[in-house]
């Protein structure tokens, strides 16, 4: 079942009575997810993100725009006629019944042509059961399972009425670090077992990356942008999608286009192919049709920008052209985390990843990188939209 | 939107019954007593009167056996209040200091609280009551001691008041003592350490300390003490019987009930007006003691 | 050496003096409130002949009797009033718990307009004290010619302000996700009361229980006012209409198994659920 989320917005009256502006939690989100997949709803607490995924399961109502469930339009439903299952971030399991209990719970509400024979919900609580492997624990309290275990107990109850759309809150937040590992993978194998959509909410972009088939990153109540995981990470669209994602994040400085290069500091770091460089112009999206279309447009020379630089973009080379202080290398085994600092830096540190073949000498005071051109992303000073460039190779 | 409207309907739908019961039985009432204080000369049988004023007032101010129970409420408040908030916190402080038997100690003294008062009472009464074939229980220990006998429920005014204060103190113990031994072991412990480390002598650690870290429960159970304390009433039918009057025993509540039933009784709007003087004056000492503590605090 | 050997000493003799203290105050304080206890259960089993006969009363009995229960259950309607107090406190405790329960969630979960109001005008009205209203309700129910009947008894002492506020926030501890959850499961919200609330609440609803039992079975005023044909006697009523004008003749031994046999059933209750009472009466329990 494919999911339609047309210009939807939510907004909250302020609860500081002083200030009338109402709090906008999701602004005018717009996005199409395909039947079937893993979709990673991604952003920093507060973002709008849970906002999103209550309002696609129902349990809240959108101010403006519209929810289609393949051609159904369900922005008036009430939650239990959506089909959808919903894992909660606490799991939300009822202390006081069995694990069976909790599964069989969903399929007890039905009523009508839907009623099911108790044989009927045996079967499919055990068929749920089975797919999450719960089986040997449905006679236990939710109080008698680790973590993990409820995880799947709640995943077992959302999937048992077999629902159109499965919503999963942060399921991973609640788990320590090796159960998280095994659970997104357990995730990602129902998800492709069941064939059904599933949305999930994170905070976490590894773990978003790692399973979701696409991911919608989102900030302050707007979509930043959505795509291919690996995608994204190459490309990212603005500052803060290229911040936001990788571990360790990106390495932000000020830097000047001027004379056909890229400036770090005083230092040029790069040379550009001649009129290479260019900045999307937002038309409105009213002109466009509802769509909203990116023009490029030349910039002028000496115009600032924030240059950003993945840790793996930085190669130690004896003659590279940027110069950093040196003050720490971590070896972790499979390459080595060489930790610097640079004036035109915006963060004190620069934290750099390269590969064991390269040797940097912990003494020395000072070390030379030249860059990766792909991992080099330039942005706008002001709107920190993406500027595009080619490097011109040598 | 209908859902919404819906919404609305079912939350007071569900109050819906509650609400009926308190309509019905504490605002309807609670307005009704006004009402009932102003009408002169209501007649219960015609529910008829003739006037409207503060004669209800004046009569029960006038009124002998009013002034006798006010009196007995004020003394019976002004004892037991403070000596019995007073052992509470001893005991609650013996409680607290000891390790083995504290359970059980703790179970006892609850006691008092699940039984009824009435039938205790009885008990309270066999024990310091003086008949023509014996002196009872009291006054066999008060002879073991060379005093001589007393008969505490018929005899004497101050003898009366004893047996109810010391039956009051029992009956409201165990709320204070469980009150207290919680805040008392609520106390961090680390205090009494750096206490004992300063070398600090108990009674010190006691004053400096303790006391003044539980006086917030301490004030409560002063306050809901008045209260309840300006109340009483079934304690004292437990020892005197229902003929308060008779026995000089009556309390403020005990005059608003002989005044609404029984031999006595058939004026409500005397009554009414006991009542409201009741909770003025219960009113008027909550304040002065919230008045008293706020100072205090500052 | 010596000095802090003595030092040690003395410390431990004034330590072990000062428990001693307190354990036989604790003590004291233990006899008297156990006294009367013992005391009425000692007079119940001497016979009549035996305890008019002691001019000074005796600590023991040797020969023990039942007579005074057998006496207390037919020549006084002892076992008519238990009856009535038992089914006195099962109706009103069962048509409070609904009465609270449907309050309290009303207030917790559900969302309509005027209700944080209404809850404040609930919360004003702990403050009002009984013997203001029961003046009108006397009056309300003679005049519903109620007098001596059940629901006369039982109608007024119903509602309990301080029940529902204190259901109230135990429900709002109740995680809002279990209450999402059962939305999107299709849950009535009728439903989710009775399948996923009240079974979570059931240790504080217990509590509320056991109070309401003391409170009902314990109360005198109302069903004295309401209340002058020993058909409709509860206990609490009995016991004085016992005292007063009882066996015929001043028979207290008979008396005394009376007072046993009313006061047993709540000491029992108490002693079973210990901790629950305790916890219950000191989250604000005042003896009504």
């Amino acid at each position: 079942m494919e999911v339609i989320l047309q210009n939807l917005t939510k907004r909250y009256p302020n609860r500081n009575k002083k200030i009338h502006e109402d709090i906008i939690a999701v602004n005018d989100f717009t996005f199409e997810i395909p039947d079937g997949k893993l979709i990673g709803l991604l952003g920093p607490s507060g973002c709008g993100k849970s906002t999103t995924l209550n309002l696609i399961s129902g349990l809240q109502k959108p101010t403006s725009g519209k929810i289609f469930f393949g051609k159904d339009d369900v922005t008036g439903l009430p939650p239990e006629s959506r089909g959808i299952g919903l894992v909660f971030q606490n799991y939300a399991l009822y202390p006081h019944l069995t694990v069976k209990q909790n599964i069989l719970f969903p399929l007890e509400n039905l009523k009508g042509k839907d009623k099911l024979s108790k044989a009927e919900m045996q079967k499919k609580a055990a068929k749920a059961a089975k797919l999450v492997q719960i089986q040997e624990l449905m006679d236990r309290k939710p109080g008698e399972l680790s973590g993990g275990q409820q995880q799947r107990v709640a995943i077992a109850r959302a999937l048992v009425k077999m629902p159109k759309v499965l919503l999963l809150d942060e399921p991973l937040s609640n788990l320590d670090a090796r159960l998280r590992l095994q659970t997104r993978e357990e995730i990602r194998r129902i998800q492709r077992e069941t064939g059904i959509t599933t949305i999930f909410v994170t905070h976490d972009q590894e773990e978003a990356m790692s399973i979701s088939d696409m991911i919608v990153v989102m900030n302050a109540g707007v979509v930043m942008q959505t795509g291919n995981p690996q995608e994204v990470y190459d490309n990212p669209a603005n500052l803060f999608v290229a911040r936001f994602l990788g571990t360790p994040p990106v390495n932000v400085f000020h830097g000047t286009v001027k004379n056909q290069s890229l400036y770090i500091g005083e230092e040029a770091v790069m040379k550009l192919m001649p009129d290479s460089v260019s900045k999307p112009v937002q038309n409105s999206p009213e002109a466009s049709g509802g769509v909203s279309v990116h023009k490029a447009s030349r910039i002028s020379d000496g115009t600032e920008v924030y240059v950003a630089v993945r840790p793996e973009g930085f190669i130690p080379d004896e003659n590279g052209p940027l110069t950093c202080r040196l003050s720490g290398v971590e070896v972790m085994g499979r390459d080595i985390s060489v930790v610097s600092a640079n004036s035109a830096s915006l963060a004190p540190k620069i934290r750099s990843i390269i590969s064991t073949e390269h040797k940097v000498n912990p003494a020395d005071p000072f070390v030379r990188f030249s860059l990766r051109p792909g991992k080099v992303f330039l942005f706008d000073k002001e709107t920190q939209e993406r500027i595009r460039f080619q490097a011109l190779e040598l | 939107m209908k859902h919404t409207n819906f919404n609305h309907i079912k939350g007071w739908l569900y109050l819906l019954p509650a609400l009926l019961f308190l309509a019905a039985f504490m605002v309807y009432p609670l307005i009704d007593v006004f009402i009932y204080s102003f009408e002169e000369g209501y007649n219960s049988a015609s529910q008829t009167y003739f006037g409207v004023g503060a004669y209800n007032y004046s009569y029960v101010l006038h009124d002998p056996y009013f002034l006798q129970a006010v009196k007995n409420t004020f003394i019976l408040v002004v004892i037991t209040v403070p000596l019995s908030t007073a052992i509470a916190l001893l005991i609650s402080v013996g409680l607290n200091s000891i390790k083995p038997l504290r359970e059980l100690f703790q179970t006892i003294y609850f006691l008092p609280y699940v039984t009824n008062t009435l039938a205790v009472g009885l008990v309270f009464m066999i024990l310091f009551k003086k008949t023509a074939y014996s002196d009872g229980f009291i006054n066999l220990i008060i002879r073991w001691f060379g005093g001589n006998s007393v008969d505490f429920i018929d005899g004497p005014y101050w003898a009366k008041m004893f047996v109810l204060c010391f039956y009051t103190i029992w009956v409201v113990m165990p709320f204070k003592i469980l009150i207290l031994t919680s805040a008392l072991s609520s106390v961090n412990p680390d205090y009494y350490s750096a206490a004992k480390v300063d070398g600090t002598s108990r009674f010190r650690t006691f004053m400096r300390i303790t006391l003044p870290m539980i006086s917030p429960m301490i004030f409560y159970l002063v306050i809901t003490g008045f209260i309840g304390a300006f109340k009483a009433y079934s304690d004292v039918v437990a020892l005197f019987g229902t003929d308060l009057n008779a026995a000089e025993m009556n309390t403020i509540v005990g005059y608003v009930y002989d005044m609404l039933y029984g031999d006595s009784g058939g004026y409500p709007s005397y009554a009414a007006a006991a009542a409201i003087l009741l909770f003025a004056i219960v009113l008027t000492i909550t304040c002065i003691n919230l008045l008293a503590s706020s100072k205090k605090g500052h | 050496m010596n000095d802090y050997e003595q030092a040690a000493r003395a410390y431990k003799i004034r330590k072990n003096a000062a428990t001693a203290v307190t354990y036989l105050f604790l003590l004291f304080w233990a006899v008297i409130v156990l006294f009367p206890f013992y005391w009425m259960i000692l007079t119940s089993v001497k016979t009549y002949g035996a305890y008019n006969a002691e001019y000074i009363p005796r600590f023991f009995t040797l020969s023990p009797t039942l007579e005074n229960y057998a006496d207390a259950f037919t020549a006084v309607p002892l076992g008519k009033y238990l009856l009535n107090t038992l089914f006195f406190t099962v109706v009103t405790t069962g048509v409070m718990l609904a009465v609270i329960i449907l309050a309290a969630f009303a207030f917790a979960r559900l969302e309509f307009r005027g209700k944080n109001m209404v809850f404040l005008i609930f919360l004003s009205m702990m403050m009002i004290p009984n013997e203001l209203v029961i003046i009108t309700n006397f009056v309300t129910v003679t005049n519903l010619n109620l007098r001596n009947s059940f629901p006369g008894l039982i109608l007024p002492s119903v509602m309990s302000v301080f029940y529902i506020y204190l259901l109230k926030e135990n429900f709002e501890q109740i995680p809002d996700s279990l209450y999402y959850a059962a939305k999107v499961d299709g849950t009535s919200d009728f439903k989710y009361l009775l399948r996923v609330v009240i079974p979570i609440s059931k240790p504080t609803l217990i509590t509320v229980i056991i109070l309401k039992v003391i409170e009902c079975w314990n109360s005198y005023v109302w069903p004295r006012l309401i209340t002058d044909n020993p058909n409709y006697y509860l206990v609490s009523n009995g016991i004085q209409e016992i005292r007063e004008n009882g066996f015929g003749r001043e028979n207290v031994p008979a008396m005394m198994a009376a007072v046993v046999v009313i006061s047993v059933p709540l000491i029992l209750l108490f002693l079973m659920f210990r901790k629950k009472v305790m916890a219950g009466v000191s989250r604000g329990g005042i003896k009504g």
